[in-house]
């Protein structure tokens, strides 16, 4: 700030005004790149869209017992009377969108879905985050050895396409149970955890702050805790949320190969599509649009809020 | 040059390697073996050990490997155990539908998707830039197989515009030369042939163009804007060249860099996305034969070959990728 | 009659969810033909902007450009976009401050110098690529005819400096605008680069807008210099009169800031309170103000007008620092 009361010859009211207007113009300076970038974030309708979607679906998921009309897995002899291969009751007295091909509630297993859809979603991307952060911290913290190995595992894996790594993983399992799905989901983004953090951690160790710290005498360990993780999190939020999106996604997939969950009983959307719903396409279509368009406004919601934040943090985009 | 290649072939086969093994490593981790997943728990004893003895199970774990690294080198990768026919044989079957199909695939992503995103990142924030943001995003958040069925009951059954499966009519009378469908039509002048194959294409092609098209639109646009906030484009534009000749020479030359690289990436979302479409169509490519072998017991010489073929095409594309650039961009040439 | 006249030029930036910021803020100067005249002033001063909008050269979308910019007899702000177009790059050439980035990578040397004499002299790629051979000669480049097939980055920082010039001089235009040239040079490159400029324009008389935040430049180069602050001009001056006795405080504290030889050595160096962004909007006084030594309660209050001073210059100050009684 300059030294404005060191100004001898000016009025008091003169003073005043110009500390006034000083403030006004220089009030943009010295914010925090993560501060500054949650405030373009709140002000980035894109965004906003995104999480008031994210949180509906939180919401929906939450509170399914309390939302949900019905039971998801027990079967009416309301519905079940009406139900052939041809036939699927639609909206009764009761059941506001009908019955499922086993004379279920359809609508109380779309609103059990959300919950199935979050937890597959969340431990898919968090199992994937949790091994790829340690690998991708250990290569860029330690180097050496540990890091070409770590490396070239990491180029094994990327060397297949991700959902055909997935299905690989769930084929090679003996059987397929919602562990498989989810496991092989967060297997196939481990590299792109590990790489996104060695990256990350690679271009800071040259960076001004952590050669400061270096220079300071501060041990390793602390600057690998304190310095580089946590400014390299920021980047492995964005891709996880964006990783969430294609985790559903690919989740469906898997249940359309015939690879997800084989327990009847889940209601989760992408079994719920790719199983019944392409098998009665032609008989009830609902029962694949309600799952599909649940997923992709769930996919766009993360994939929204993804790259907004992706494209706050870009200090390119500071103004 | 010759030697980034000759490292980039280095590293294909390291890779190699390495995935064969893991592969190999987890077939025989599996509890009971390949033995137990095809014959399921039911099996007598009896059976067991017959196919054990016959698939060479019965000795050690490194005599096994070392004879699947032989056999994988000559490409002897045995006998599918669902038909008893050599593998290779029946992957080389489906190779020509999957490729027809990629590559029909991959021409509607490039061909609409560069124009597309050129014209959104021209008419920035406008209407129509706003438009092809947000199908872009649907298009990337959609189940690809959703859009299969959506696509196929729209016009197929609704309204009878395309044919709902398969690769030809049947009962065509087409010569079958190379597998290619269309282009076999093409050699043997017989163009009905081509036309219907061409007819059978365009919903599954479309299909499998979503998520690339949808990606390679984003990517081009996104780069496009960069360019055009570049210190040369300024410099071009302080010249006072014309626009035609800034849009061509100055901003698309460098625009497509990045989108160049993207398509390389994407041929591994085409090879994931043909499994699901051809489920959709019932294509009868290397995507039917992954999920064929899979449901059904599980034919592991055909899956393990399989994904090594996967394995091998991704690499290889993103090689020559790598080597275009080399070729666009005088910056890596020089290196 | 001046080559360039630019009367009472104001760029307002409108960005959406921001509040208007005025850039440049009823500039006027003018060049005679075959003058050099500097525009001085600390980044962020409008100077920059300035060329831009005398090249017509800003984006249409969030920049509002308001008042005249004469170029011999025509106001290149009512230009139609294609009129403007045939002149840049044939009348005014402009050469940026940073050589690399101003250089398409992946075009060859030869075709970035080329094009421009293919564009307005309507010559052939040969024989443009053969002037384009002699203008790089004649800009310093040595062993040109190899350099027409080489890329921006085989070169060093100086040659793609020359190289720019020799693009912004091609076409021999009557006004060539020089955006900072040398700041992203070594220091004895940029000796070479003024010295290289200086003598191009003496020998074609091309008139020179010289941008730069260096002194030193200007004293080495420039009949008139401009000072600019905020977006406003607030002394103007022969080169001369300028370092001889600099009237605007401002004008004076970055003279002062400036190490001498010819100072005691336990002297301290003088600075100015403060950074740009410390500044008052004009209408409410002078901008300065806040950072100024000689600041009164004139200062505050209503805009600063820039008045004629006896010397031919102007000056934008209600206390100025006082002139030497010559004895």
């Amino acid at each position: 700030m300059s030294g404005i009361g060191g100004i001898s010859t000016l009025a008091d009211h003169k003073r005043r005004r110009i500390e006034e207007l000083t403030a006004r113009t220089s009030e943009a300076g010295g914010v925090s790149l993560i501060r500054d970038a949650g405030r373009r974030l709140l002000r980035n309708p894109t965004a906003m869209v995104g999480a008031i979607i994210i949180l509906l679906f939180l919401i929906i998921a939450i509170f399914a017992p309390l939302v949900a009309p019905h039971d998801p897995v027990q079967r009416f002899p309301e519905l079940t009377k009406d139900l052939t291969v041809d036939s699927i009751p639609g909206a009764t007295a009761g059941h506001p969108l009908g019955s499922d091909p086993l004379g279920r509630d359809f609508a109380s297993r779309m609103i059990y879905g959300a919950r199935q859809t979050l937890f597959v979603g969340v431990l898919a991307t968090f199992i994937g985050l949790l091994f790829g952060v340690v690998l991708g911290a250990i290569a860029g913290a330690v180097g050496g050895w540990l890091d070409v190995l770590i490396m070239r595992l990491t180029d094994v894996m990327l060397a297949l396409p991700s959902l055909l790594l997935a299905i690989t993983l769930v084929a090679l399992a003996s059987r397929s149970t919602q562990w498989t799905v989810i496991i092989a989901v967060a297997v196939v983004n481990v590299p792109i955890f590990a790489r996104l953090l060695r990256g990350s951690m690679l271009a800071q160790r040259e960076s001004d702050h952590v050669l400061a710290a270096r220079a300071l005498g501060v041990r390793r360990r602390d600057i690998v805790l304190r310095h580089m993780l946590p400014n390299s999190l920021t980047a492995v939020i964005v891709q996880a949320t964006l990783t969430f999106a294609v985790a559903i996604l690919d989740a469906a997939a898997l249940s359309f190969l015939g690879l997800g969950d084989p327990d009847i009983n889940r209601a989760e959307w992408g079994l719920m599509l790719g199983v019944d719903g392409v098998r009665y396409f032609e008989v009830r279509p609902e029962l694949a649009y309600l799952p599909a368009l649940a997923i992709i406004f769930v996919a766009l919601g993360f994939t929204l809020l993804g790259e907004s934040m992706r494209e706050a943090l870009d200090p390119k985009n500071r103004r | 040059m010759v030697r980034v290649i000759l490292r980039r072939l280095i590293q294909l086969v390291v890779t190699l390697i390495a995935l064969t093994t893991l592969v190999f490593f987890w077939l025989r981790s599996l509890p009971g073996g390949p033995v137990d997943a095809l014959l399921g728990e039911r099996a007598t004893p009896q059976t067991r050990e017959l196919l054990t003895r016959a698939l060479g199970y019965d000795q050690p774990i490194w005599t096994q490997y070392g004879r699947f690294v032989k056999n994988v080198v000559t490409g002897n990768f045995g006998n599918s155990i669902r038909t008893g026919e050599p593998v290779m044989d029946v992957i080389s079957r489906s190779f020509p539908a999957t490729i027809e199909l990629a590559v029909a695939a991959i021409i509607i992503a490039i061909g609409l998707g560069i124009p597309l995103g050129y014209i959104a990142a021209r008419y920035r924030g406008r209407m129509l830039d706003n438009a092809t943001i947000i199908v872009t995003l649907i298009g990337i958040s959609i189940p690809i197989f959703f859009l299969g069925y959506l696509l196929k009951d729209l016009l197929t059954q609704n309204i009878h515009i395309f044919p709902p499966s398969g690769r030809i009519t049947t009962g065509m009378d087409n010569t079958d030369v190379t597998g290619f469908f269309v282009l076999d039509g093409l050699l043997t002048r017989e163009f009905d042939a081509t036309a219907d194959a061409l007819w059978h294409l365009v919903l599954p092609a479309i299909t499998l163009a979503t998520i690339p098209l949808a990606i390679i639109i984003r990517i081009t646009r996104a780069s496009v804007l960069d360019v055009l906030d570049e210190d040369y484009i300024r410099t071009a534009d302080a010249k006072g060249l014309r626009n035609t000749t800034i849009r061509k020479r100055h901003v698309l030359r460098n625009a497509l860099l990045p989108v160049v690289t993207t398509i390389g990436l994407q041929t591994g979302a085409l090879l994931a996305g043909a499994v699901l479409t051809e489920k959709v169509y019932n294509w009868g490519g290397l995507g039917t034969l992954i999920t064929d072998s899979i449901s059904g017991g599980r034919d592991y010489p055909v899956l393990q070959a399989l994904i090594l073929l996967a394995a091998v095409v991704f690499i290889v594309v993103n090689l020559l990728v790598d080597l275009s650039y080399a070729v666009i961009d005088p910056r890596v040439r020089v290196q | 009659m001046p080559l360039l006249d630019v009367r009472d030029l104001s760029v307002v930036f409108q960005r959406k969810g921001a509040k208007p910021f005025t850039a440049v803020d009823g500039v006027n100067f003018t060049v005679e033909p075959g003058q050099t005249v500097g525009l001085v002033g600390e980044s962020g001063c409008g100077k920059s902007v300035t060329s831009l909008a005398i090249m017509g050269l800003l984006p249409r979308r969030g920049n509002k450009v308001s008042g005249e910019v004469r170029f011999e007899d025509t106001d290149l702000l009512k230009l139609r976009p294609q009129e403007l177009r045939d002149r840049r790059g044939r009348d005014i050439g402009m050469i940026f401050q940073d050589p690399l980035s101003s250089l398409n990578p992946v075009l060859p040397l030869g075709l970035q110098v080329a094009e421009v004499l293919e564009r307005h002299q309507g010559r052939t790629r040969q024989a443009a690529l053969r002037e384009a051979r002699n203008l790089l000669d004649a800009v310093g480049i040595p062993d040109p005819t190899r350099r027409l097939k080489e890329f921006p980055h085989q070169l060093s920082g100086g040659m793609r400096q020359r190289a720019l010039i020799a693009i912004a001089l091609a076409c021999k235009p009557r006004l060539l605008i020089a955006d900072e040239p040398t700041t992203a040079l070594d220091v004895t490159i940029q000796a070479q680069i003024l010295t290289l400029l200086k003598q191009l324009v003496e020998e074609s008389g091309t008139a020179l807008v010289m941008i730069t935040h260096d002194l030193g430049v200007v004293a080495g180069l420039c009949d008139t210099v401009n000072v600019l602050y905020a977006g406003k001009v607030v002394e103007r001056a022969e080169r001369h009169d300028l370092f001889a006795e600099p009237r605007h405080p401002y004008t004076h504290g970055l003279l002062q800031s400036v190490p001498r030889l010819d100072v005691d050595r336990g002297g301290r160096l003088h600075q100015i309170r403060g950074s740009v962004s410390d500044n008052i909007p004009w209408p409410e006084g002078c901008a300065f103000a806040p950072r100024c030594d000689r600041v009164n309660d004139a200062c505050i209050g209503e805009t600063v007008p820039l008045e004629p001073t006896f010397r031919g210059g102007a000056l934008r100050c209600t206390n100025p620092v006082p002139q030497e009684v010559p004895a």
